[in-house]
């Protein structure tokens, strides 16, 4: 379980956390929404200790993140990044099988490669990709290299980053697929943080929702559209007028 | 303008320079560091002997080789004012052991390879393949800094050597063919003439120069900002710094090698 207890952060006068406090069973699916630039992905790199929080606590099943021993702890993570983040110099196997390979559990090339092309085909990509360069593939295949690369150590967190930004509708609806099902399959824990709502149905368990640095609503999917914040009633239904400035 | 406000237009600058050294210098302590501990990362420096010493080459040779030329016409222009054209092959030989070689090459390498490592490492930062390295157990200092900072340190001071060969084959080429120097005499002249003193403060001004070149480009794309911009502007500042840097460090290895 992940949990955040009054989560500060700022960049300067930007308080762009302001005490955040939310609470991420283990095996369930949690997917942030919020406007751009309310500090989602900051809270996302928060956990990782990509960014060190100012102030507030954030443990992971009870210990505190930023005294947890580093590699055990990023071991038990996979992320997918917003723009896939693949290394230019790798081939796409060997962005898959990047942790496999490295590490004081490193596999043998062969067998780390074996394990890379399963989670290719896992997410819908043929062996015939797996000696390309990133740069040879489209965006929607290069997020689901990514998402490969994400899952290949079996982690048992999995962050994905606007997964689905980019991508046209059915791409994104893969994408939107695989996640859900290789949560479900693997058992993860899993956090989202997306302002597409079509993800957030498809992915989401719970929903939090992050407006200026505050949880501002949080709650199982299906009372989403039931909830009654104006803030997230906006927010699910695009309006320009309402308590969001649509003006930052 | 006051007097103050003239000392604060010099001192603002001044302490801001002395601030990004003292930040360099703890940079170069945690790459040491982390050089020192494992993982080591063998294919990345294979990768980095590859592009920093192997295809440095052709613009190290080019240069050297035209510098050597120049250098030969220039002594036996002004030595002839002393009736001292004979010296030619000394002080070319000295002069690009010496200083030209190791300078040249220095800058070479800061112009190819600190601006290529800049730019490669800024734009892994803005498309957050740094972040990614992270999530994936690998520290970004053993990963991109050390293999880098380490084929620096191996590989420029072989093509400070080989720029040395070349520099000197320049001023041969020229002294033999254009001024009129015997091909033996001008050869056996260089080699009596160089001592080991000046080839192994060569090849440390070399060492020197190729750790000051690719960690400073590690570290200005380490501090990039963001977009395209940011990769740009540490592409900019770290070779200018890297170049200034390098000939700082001549300036102090002369000194404490040769200086009275």
């Amino acid at each position: 379980m992940i949990e955040l207890a009054n989560v500060q952060k700022a960049f300067g006068a930007n308080r762009v956390l302001q005490g955040v406090n939310l609470t991420i069973p283990k095996g369930t699916s949690m997917v942030i929404i919020g406007g751009s630039g309310t500090g989602k992905s900051v809270l996302l790199k928060c956990i990782l200790g990509l960014v060190r929080h100012d102030a507030g606590s954030i443990t992971l099943d009870g210990q505190d993140v930023t005294t947890a021993p580093r590699d055990a702890f990023l071991a038990r993570f996979g992320m997918l990044f917003q723009g896939g983040a693949l290394f230019d110099s790798l081939t796409v196997w060997e962005n898959v099988a990047f942790r496999l390979l490295r590490g004081a559990g490193r596999l043998p090339q062969e067998e780390a490669r074996a394990i890379a092309l399963e989670k290719l085909r896992r997410v819908g990509l043929q062996p015939r990709v797996a000696d390309l360069l990133p740069a040879e593939l489209s965006g929607g295949m290069q997020k689901r290299v990514g998402l490969a690369r994400a899952i290949a150590a079996q982690p048992e967190i999995i962050f994905f980053d606007e997964p689905t930004t980019g991508l046209d509708p059915i791409m994104a609806g893969v994408i939107n697929d695989l996640i859900r099902e290789i949560v479900v399959e693997m058992g993860a824990t899993a956090m989202t943080i997306t302002h597409d709502m079509t993800s957030v149905r498809a992915i989401a368990d719970n929903v939090a929702m992050l407006h200026d640095g505050l949880i501002r609503w949080t709650g199982p999917v299906g009372s989403l559209d039931s909830a009654d914040d104006p803030y997230v009633q906006q927010f699910i239904h695009g309006r320009a007028t309402g308590p969001i400035a649509a003006v930052r | 303008m006051t007097a103050a406000g003239g000392l604060a237009l010099i001192g603002r600058p001044v302490l801001a320079a002395l601030a990004a050294l003292g930040r360099i210098a703890l940079y170069a302590g945690q790459t040491l560091l982390a050089a020192l501990r494992p993982p080591f990362y063998w294919r990345e420096f294979r990768m980095a002997l590859l592009q920093v010493g192997w295809l440095s080459l052709p613009v190290v040779g080019l240069t050297a080789l035209f510098t050597g030329g120049a250098l030969a016409l220039q002594i036996y222009a002004g030595g002839q004012r002393f009736s001292a054209e004979a010296v030619v092959p000394q002080i070319v030989a000295i002069g690009m052991v010496r200083e030209l070689g190791p300078v040249l090459v220095g800058l070479m390498i800061a112009a190819r390879v600190t601006s290529s490592i800049a730019a490669e490492i800024a734009t892994m930062k803005v498309t957050e393949q740094i972040d990614a390295l992270v999530t994936l157990s690998t520290n970004p200092m053993q990963y991109l800094t050390v293999p880098r900072v380490l084929a620096g340190l191996f590989c420029v001071p072989v093509l400070v050597a080989i720029g040395d060969i070349i520099g000197i084959m320049g001023g041969f080429l020229v002294g033999t063919g254009q001024l009129g120097f015997n091909r033996a005499t001008y050869i056996q002249n260089t080699v009596d003439f160089l001592e080991a003193p000046d080839i192994v403060s060569s090849l440390v001004k070399g060492a020197v120069f190729g750790v000051i070149a690719t960690l400073i480009g590690c570290y200005h794309g380490m501090q990039s900002g963001r977009g395209a911009q940011g990769v740009g502007a540490a592409t900019k500042t770290g070779v200018a710094a890297a170049a200034v840097l390098i000939l700082a460090a001549n300036f102090i290895l002369t000194s404490v090698m040769f200086g009275q």
